[in-house]
């Protein structure tokens, strides 16, 4: 029984290979991921004090869900703030980076400092550094909407006195509030849509333009369905992003919870419900998303 | 012809506004914070001056300098950002190349999970990941309550190397694209040559991979030295700029906590702090802006 085969089959060993190589995140993914996971369910389940060998667990079924939910004063107001700011920057991140790239997609003085600009929060973009500036009276004071580069009291009086509805200056309001929020995500984006404009082959523009098509209809009928397939992408890192970004004011709140508050059990419930949220908003993409984009094939 | 060219003027002047209000935006905060850390103190109850410090003073930098004990935090967070983004590399490399050139029953499955990795939320397993780090006992081979990791590069470096630390799954994504975009015949004549598949891994395929492996490296060095999520949860106690920066945001929130550097003041060091902190990845970017700015066309994300 202790033969060995002399040699594996071709197809075995590439098995073999291809396993081998993969294992690395195989094992990753169970330790770092699937396992906890798997625990954060339990943990939203029960009660978790800490003793000197370690901790304790108390079923104790969805008290930790109705605590978050019905007891914690700030989670619902958060939460909500949360889903209505996803809701609105997501698109108007989407709409803002597809502008820019076509911007910088054009022939002008100056556009490589301008790639440098746009790309710099990339990099820059320290958690701590966003962080304290939003500490930060002094910068607060002097922030762009106070600063009079746009002043916001005027224009919101404006929207008002045109008797627009309510909701609807509100939304312009805290879009105008979040420029520089949604200018600062929107780096990679940009670059994600601008490589899609440079693999668009001129040659479909010069026989549009043949045949007579103005550049609004060219627009239209080549480049937006040719880039509709990084839309989806866009959205999903745009979602991906948020969850460690420095304004996530939820993810502070599940961690205050976490450390100095009502428990590990309440904080992780709260973050299963934030998942649920995710979800509903990916399974919203790629429903919304699927059906408009365009496939090259 | 005469209205088509001012059209094209017009269209000019406009981009150059909005393109100039965007990078001002972009760049504010960076000049506010210069502003504000070449500040004396004295100027920050000037009412005239609003941007330009009427006296320029090193002396925030000097205190921040001191209050972060820079030149050690600052090779600490460099050591940890490469050490980390090294690490990163390699196993995404290795796990890319796996999953682009073999496949075994599973292996889809595999793929899938780590899609499903780049979307899970960090938050969803951020409490069982702390107590399983604080007490650390792998399929329970160690005596109870486990060993204590956090505090240590252990935590990161563990995720790190299995291509699940910070966007691990997005760097699995794109190093699996481009294998699979390279083409199986260099691979073939290494074979035929009589390499085998490791040495045809690491002597022909890794030196041709050399343009994603800095996409890779770069952006995993930047997003690890920004990184605050999990250093915070896993690093306490550690010798690392962006901890030493919430320290001092601390002692500015609360100005009666230290008596030596008095009440408003912490703004002006906290703004020369942060500076500081970027300078180095500022300057990485002043001199390589050329491989982020063009990694996108290179991933085969696109087209």
């Amino acid at each position: 029984m202790m033969r060995r085969p002399p040699r594996l089959s071709m197809r075995a060993q590439k098995s073999l290979l291809g396993l081998l190589f993969t294992l690395p995140f195989i094992l990753g993914f169970g330790a770092f991921l699937a396992y906890p996971f798997v625990q954060s369910i339990i943990f939203s389940l029960s009660k978790l004090t800490i003793v000197p060998t370690g901790y304790e667990l108390d079923f104790v079924g969805f008290e930790n869900y109705r605590h978050a939910l019905f007891v914690d004063p700030r989670f619902r107001q958060v939460f909500a703030e949360t889903a209505v700011t996803m809701l609105t920057q997501i698109p108007v991140i989407l709409i803002f980076s597809f502008f820019a790239a076509n911007l910088l997609n054009q022939k002008f003085p100056g556009r490589a400092l301008a790639r440098v600009i746009f790309f710099l929060p990339v990099v820059m973009g320290a958690e701590i550094t966003l962080k304290m500036q939003q500490a930060d009276y002094m910068q607060q004071a002097m922030s762009l909407s106070e600063s009079g580069l746009i002043p916001l009291s005027v224009l919101q009086s404006f929207l008002v006195n045109l008797k627009l509805p309510l909701g609807f200056v509100n939304f312009i309001f805290e879009a105008v509030n979040a420029v520089p929020v949604i200018i600062r995500s929107s780096g990679i984006q940009i670059l994600i849509f601008l490589a899609a404009l440079q693999s668009i082959p001129g040659s479909l523009y010069e026989a549009a333009h043949m045949e007579g098509a103005t550049s609004w209809e060219a627009f239209w009928k080549i480049t937006f369905p040719m880039i509709s397939p990084l839309l989806l992408v866009n959205v999903v890192y745009t979602i991906v992003d948020s969850f460690t970004a420095p304004d996530n004011v939820l993810l502070d709140l599940i961690k205050d919870t976490a450390w100095s508050g009502a428990g590990f059990g309440v904080s992780t419930a709260m973050s299963w419900i934030y998942f649920l949220l995710i979800i509903g908003l990916l399974v919203l993409t790629f429903v919304f998303v699927s059906r408009g984009v365009h496939y090259e094939t | 012809m005469r209205p088509e060219r001012m059209a094209a003027r017009l269209w000019g002047f406009t981009r150059f506004v909005l393109i100039t209000g965007i990078g001002f935006i972009i760049l504010y905060p960076l000049l506010r914070q210069l502003s504000a850390a070449l500040m004396h103190p004295e100027d920050m109850y000037d009412l005239t001056v609003n941007w330009i410090p009427r006296t320029f003073t090193t002396l925030n930098f000097r205190v921040a300098w001191e209050m972060l004990d820079y030149p050690k935090a600052v090779l600490t967070t460099l050591g940890f950002a490469l050490l980390l983004s090294t690490l990163e590399l390699a196993s995404t490399m290795i796990i890319g190349y796996g999953f682009a050139r073999w496949r075994y029953p599973g292996s889809d499955l595999v793929f899938a999970l780590v899609v499903l990795s780049i979307i899970i939320p960090p938050q969803m397993v951020m409490v069982p990941l702390f107590l399983n780090f604080r007490y650390f006992n792998p399929l329970g081979l160690l005596p109870e309550p486990g060993i204590n990791l956090l505090g240590s590069f252990w935590p990161m470096v563990l995720m790190a190397l299995t291509g699940t630390a910070k966007r691990g799954g997005l760097f699995i994504f794109i190093t699996r694209n481009f294998f699979r975009g390279m083409s199986t015949s260099l691979e073939e004549a290494a074979y035929v040559d009589g390499a085998g598949h490791l040495r045809t891994f690491f002597t022909i395929m890794l030196p041709n991979a050399i343009p994603i492996a800095m996409i890779v490296f770069l952006f995993s060095f930047v997003w690890n030295w920004n990184d605050l999520f999990y250093t915070d949860l896993f690093m306490q106690g550690k010798n690392l700029l962006q901890l030493a920066l919430m320290r001092i945001n601390a002692q500015y929130n609360y100005p009666w906590a230290n008596k030596a550097v008095e009440g408003t003041y912490i703004q002006l060091v906290n703004n020369a702090g942060m500076l500081l902190y970027v300078l180095p990845v500022l300057v990485l970017y002043a001199f390589l802006q050329r491989y982020f700015i063009e990694s996108i066309e290179k991933t085969g994300l696109v087209g």
